[in-house]
């Protein structure tokens, strides 16, 4: 099993080097000179030279590039041009709030997926089975930031019960941080009233984000059920006098739910890319909101080293879900080898 | 012709198929269908964020533009998009994945190393960040989204061309001489289509969502053009009083991409019976 795990590590090193390489590529495709635009408008010819000679913008762009690569190992993604401190720091900063959402929403998504495509497949073709259909097609149509607003305009301003934006709420001001995560460090400072707050914040960008999600986990599932109720052990197990409901959590659900599994990993880039948009319109203090700040300021330097990160963490999660799978089905690592 | 015909017996899938012709019918017609097409660029500022009513069936936007025309009018971009991009993504992805899967070597594994580095990032980062530095607009959009899905249509085709290659029509070809340009293009090609449909199908319905965020954040469309994400950007700031501004182009951007997916859906059960076996 170990050399599983470090056989499948060692094949996501490669395509985690080419992004070093692409993100390189594209740093020096950028509109005009690098120097020039680090210097800003009013430099002179001098100033840019002597920038060019600071940043190495002047020796071959090979050794650039090797350069590059060992800064980004070590850790090292440049300064923001438009702070000016260190985006390694502005992003190590702003990930927990992302990984919190995207882990609560997909958490959300697998408990109400797996449960909504079992029912499903126990009531094939029946009215659930349609529901849920709709709902798992119907899911994956909506566009997040769309469904983000109209929730809003619910909730939190026709209604007015939910938060409209944030993490939590200014009069509590931060809780002291120890994982950054707040559903975790509130409870730490033991402040369960902050707790809720956080709670409550957490509500509708989690909804929106879980939503796709948990269609297609649903989807998966349904199928997954459906295969594996044809088996011959169900059969046995059938006529061996098992009930249905113990009979598809204990045996069915174990087989069908490997394929659920792998599509989890996949759905995670799915979850990072509408968490952009879904921070964007809640304000929430992430990754998100840090690329379209980028964006809105043309600070390529952070937009990168965004888009690095975000693949670093989906090679992690990938490598994450293939060894979950080879734990669930040893058969999995078995067929690798 | 026989498949077609079973597409239409499932009735999902039949209604796919209708909301797709719908949205082309509509884009094509656009400027006849609009009630007030010249609402694409003009602005009456004088009836700016008036509700639904028989003059205006969405209402109007902040700059008094009919939203009703503006969603029509907003179908042929959304199409023009979805379809340029898969299309420009069919004809990268093809060729790379059917020259990766014909032989193993160094050809292929360079192929698809790069294909894996483009799966690397979640699709709607890598756009980000190319249709920023490409300098934000539609055209940097399309090309940002084009990079970004070429390698779906690459893994599909090396898949296909990997499976047909040991097969025996396709050692029976090369027996007889048959050039390999011309055994993948003329026999190992439209075995792949249907795969390469579906996915094409599922792509425009996911070119259309992505298209609309990256329009939605601002390295899309620009105003006035009359694009859905952007409209919904847009009407953020006269929440929660112009409720009907944020509503219709949203609703427009679930309903052409619905009609996708319920498409691709079918296509998807038409073409692997093994699927079509587990939904009966």
């Amino acid at each position: 099993m170990l050399l599983y795990i470090l056989r499948r590590i060692a094949l996501a090193l490669p395509a985690l080097f080419g992004l070093v390489v692409l993100t390189f590529i594209l740093s020096r495709v950028v509109p005009g000179d690098p120097a020039a635009t680090l210097a800003g408008d009013a430099a002179t010819p001098a100033q840019i030279a002597d920038i060019r000679a600071r940043y190495g913008l002047d020796r071959p762009l090979l050794e650039q590039a090797l350069v590059h690569v060992r800064q980004v190992v070590s850790g090292d993604l440049g300064n923001s041009l438009f702070s000016g401190r260190p985006v390694s720091l502005e992003i190590m900063q702003r990930l927990p709030a992302t990984l919190e959402l995207t882990f609560v929403a997909l958490v959300f998504a697998t408990i109400l997926g797996v449960a909504l495509g079992l029912v499903a497949a126990l009531d094939h073709n029946g009215p659930i089975d349609h529901l849920v259909r709709i709902v798992s097609v119907g899911g994956l149509a909506i566009a997040s930031f769309w469904l983000a607003i109209m929730l809003q305009l619910q909730f939190s301003m026709e209604w007015n019960i939910l938060p409209l934006r944030g993490r939590i709420d200014v009069i509590y001001g931060m809780p002291h941080r120890v994982t950054g995560f707040l559903l975790i460090d509130t409870l730490l400072a033991g402040r369960p009233d902050m707790f809720l707050d956080a709670l409550r914040h957490m509500v509708l960008p989690a909804i929106t984000l879980a939503l796709p999600g948990l269609a297609t986990i649903a989807r998966f599932t349904r199928s997954g059920v459906l295969e594996a109720l044809q088996k011959d052990y169900v059969l046995y197990a059938r006529a061996a006098g098992y009930g249905r409901f113990r009979l598809a959590a204990i045996y069915v659900l174990r087989n069908a739910i490997t394929v659920t599994v792998t599509q989890i990993g996949l759905l995670f880039g799915a979850l990072i890319s509408g968490a952009v948009a879904i921070e964007a319109v809640f304000d929430w203090p992430g990754l998100g909101t840090y690329a379209v700040q980028a964006i809105l300021s043309a600070d390529y330097k952070a937009l990168l080293a965004v888009t690095l990160v975000v693949g670093v963490v989906y090679a992690v999660v990938n490598v994450l879900v293939d060894v979950a799978q080879a734990l669930i089905d040893p058969r999995v690592a078995q067929r690798a080898r | 012709m026989s498949a077609l015909r079973q597409l239409l017996r499932d009735p999902v899938a039949a209604l796919g198929l209708a909301i797709v012709l719908f949205a082309v019918l509509v884009a094509i017609f656009a400027p006849f269908l609009a009630p007030y097409p010249d609402d694409a660029f003009e602005s009456h500022i004088m009836q700016r964020l008036r509700p639904p009513s028989a003059e205006f069936l969405f209402g109007t936007d902040n700059l008094g533009r009919d939203m009703f025309s503006r969603v029509i009018l907003g179908t042929r971009s959304a199409l023009f998009v979805a379809v340029s991009v898969v299309f420009a993504a069919i004809v990268i992805g093809v060729p790379v994945g059917l020259a990766a899967g014909w032989r193993d070597g160094w050809l292929s594994e360079t192929l698809m190393r790069v294909t894996d580095i483009f799966l690397a990032v979640p699709q709607l980062i890598l756009a980000l960040a190319l249709g920023q530095l490409l300098a934000p607009g539609i055209g940097a959009a399309m090309v940002a989204l084009t990079l970004t899905y070429w390698p779906f249509f690459a893994r599909t085709v090396f898949a296909e061309t990997r499976r047909l290659r040991t097969s025996l029509f396709v050692d029976a070809l090369a027996g007889i001489g048959a050039h390999p340009v011309r055994i993948l293009l003329l026999h190992v090609l439209p075995n792949a289509a249907p795969a390469v449909l579906v996915r094409a199908t599922i792509g425009m319905g996911f070119t259309i969502l992505t298209a609309a965020i990256l329009g939605f954040l601002g390295v899309g469309a620009a105003p006035p053009e009359p694009d859905w994400g952007l409209a919904v950007a847009e009407a953020r700031q006269h929440l929660p009083e112009a409720w009907w501004f944020a509503t219709f182009p949203g609703l427009a951007i679930m309903l052409l991409v619905l009609g996708f997916n319920l498409l691709g859906d079918g296509l998807r059960d038409a073409a692997d019976p093994r699927l079509r076996r587990s939904r009966r």
